[in-house]
């Protein structure tokens, strides 16, 4: 077993960072956490601080306001750490990606382990991704 | 002498969802001033609209907010529509209305699950949450998506509800209504919630109307507004309901006008359902060939409150000048009133309780005197005002 499988053996603790969103892919990273999908059976449990995550969920485009914060936050997560990017814009910039503000989509900025596509993804699809990404 | 503490909550905080930053100036327990700050969440959707085609700008307005994403498209259609003098079919009015309500609905049962968590409360979310999850389906079933339904384009739907799917939608109404009815009452006669939210956060009539405040933050404090009345747009004329007031103007107020809306709400979708079935099937689309030179403006209800759009046609495919207003842009700015006074426990909740959302709020605006007709602040002016603060550091060295 390496080190990384055995950082992530046990519960993964998750991070959300919403970036410049529309509000639809927190909604649903929420609803995992609520009775029909219930995500904290799997010990996963949405923490306050990123320096106790296992997991940063970025959804959302990056605008150049909050590219240097995206940074700071991914600096001062305890490694190893998996990033997951959530939603159209997470992955690419979606819609707005043509936008004046736009800093670049996640990947330009931090790398990332894992995207979810989707505007918004339903909470299965982030679930299976989380899972996808496990299995790595 | 009592010491000044500054309390930052954001710009990415686990209390909120999206990206703001509040700075509390304390005294000790108590809020002696509250400023924020904005742009986390800019994205240039007014200047994006001018570079897409009007039936592509409803998938872009749509995802200004993802909670909005009926409201926005809604006043936009009304603006378009008042720009090519488009008449809608009566079905197409009342498939408008029922996507609005159920959005209604679901942002309002959003709103009570959030208030609850930042109380502290977290079963109240649970339930509240668990209970949305009916309606998303609704949505799933109707529009096939559970958030940005797509359904709006100038001069009508993209999709029908055929009239086979009536009674099932009428089917999972009457189960979410029984149980709302057990969320409703638990939440009112919830005695540790009465403690957290009587007399918290109060906002007077005169408090909304110096501030402008709008929807269901104005309508606690007493104030009878609602687009739905004073402007009538889709099918809201040809239904019976009644706008739901309260006076106290605290947080349990607000609670309280959203949670009897939600009834409202399911009234007006029963309604809209008996007058789905009088109509013909399929007819939801009128021709639209172009849209002239000219502007127009549009209005809806969305859950906080009114939307308001504006745009400018050149006769082009595209808005020449697309300028949208949300709700929380006025709503935000109580905050001033309502939570300056107020211990820090209670000031969670207090901003909770307008159910600011930021991604609709992150526009520019200028403000002009009523009197005189000047701008009060305009960009040439924030720009010298920086200037001189530069200046004046300068001739302290």
């Amino acid at each position: 077993m390496g080190f990384k499988e055995f950082c992530f053996k046990k519960s993964l603790w998750l991070f959300h960072f919403g970036g410049a969103s529309c509000n639809n892919c927190d909604i649903e990273i929420l609803d995992c956490l609520t009775p029909r999908y219930d995500v904290e059976r799997f010990g996963m449990l949405l923490v306050g601080s990123v320096r106790h995550a296992d997991v940063l969920l970025v959804n959302g485009s990056i605008n150049k306001r909050d590219k240097s914060r995206l940074l700071e936050i991914y600096e001062q997560a305890s490694k190893p750490i998996l990033v997951v990017a959530i939603g159209a814009c997470g992955c690419t910039g979606g819609i707005f990606a043509e936008g004046d503000t736009f800093a670049g989509p996640v990947d330009k900025i931090i790398p990332v382990d894992a995207y979810i596509p989707g505007c918004p993804p339903k909470p299965e699809a982030i679930l299976a991704g989380v899972v996808k990404l496990l299995n790595k | 002498m009592v010491k000044k503490t500054l309390i930052p909550i954001g710009p990415y905080h686990p209390l909120q969802e999206e990206p703001e930053l509040f700075k509390l100036y304390c005294e000790g327990e108590i809020v002696k001033d509250i400023k924020w700050e904005t742009g986390y969440n800019h994205r240039g959707i007014e200047k994006l609209s001018e570079k897409k085609t009007y039936d592509q700008s409803f998938f872009l307005v749509e995802r200004i907010c993802g909670i909005c994403s009926t409201s926005h498209p809604f006043a936009f259609a009304n603006a378009v529509e008042e720009i090519g003098n488009i008449e809608i079919t009566n079905r197409a009015k009342y498939i408008r209305s029922i996507i609005g309500e159920l959005e209604r609905i679901h942002s309002h049962l959003l709103w009570v699950g959030l208030a609850g968590h930042f109380l502290g409360y977290n079963t109240v979310f649970m339930w509240a949450w668990k209970y949305r999850e009916p309606i998303l389906d609704l949505f799933e079933m109707i529009s096939g998506n559970r958030n940005s339904y797509a359904m709006f384009k100038v001069g009508g739907m993209r999709r029908d509800i055929e009239n086979s799917k009536i009674p099932l939608i009428q089917e999972i109404l009457d189960k979410f209504k029984k149980k709302n009815n057990l969320l409703v009452g638990a939440v009112m006669d919830d005695p540790v919630l009465h403690a957290r939210t009587k007399g918290v956060g109060v906002l007077t009539k005169q408090d909304i109307i110096d501030y402008a405040a709008v929807g269901p933050t104005a309508r606690a404090s007493g104030i009878d507004v609602d687009v739905r009345r004073d402007d009538p747009y889709a099918a809201y004329p040809l239904v019976n309901w009644k706008v739901i007031t309260a006076e106290a103007g605290d947080v349990f107020a607000k609670a309280e006008v959203r949670l009897l809306e939600m009834y409202e709400s399911i009234s007006i979708i029963e309604q809209c359902l008996e007058g789905l079935k009088k109509e013909k099937e399929g007819d939801i689309n009128v021709k639209v060939k172009d849209i002239p030179e000219g502007w127009g403006t549009g209005r809806a209800e969305a859950p906080r409150g009114e939307v308001f759009h504006y745009v400018l046609s050149d006769g082009s495919n595209s808005p020449a000048r697309h300028k949208i207003r949300a709700p929380s842009y006025t709503n935000i700015a109580t905050f001033k009133k309502s939570c300056v006074g107020q211990t820090i426990s209670d000031a969670t909740i207090s901003l909770a309780a307008v159910d600011p959302c930021y991604c609709c709020t992150e526009r520019m605006a200028v403000a002009y005197d009523r009197n005189t007709g000047e701008k009060i602040m305009n960009g040439k002016d924030l720009i010298a005002l920086s200037a001189k603060k530069t200046e004046n550091i300068k001739n302290q060295f």
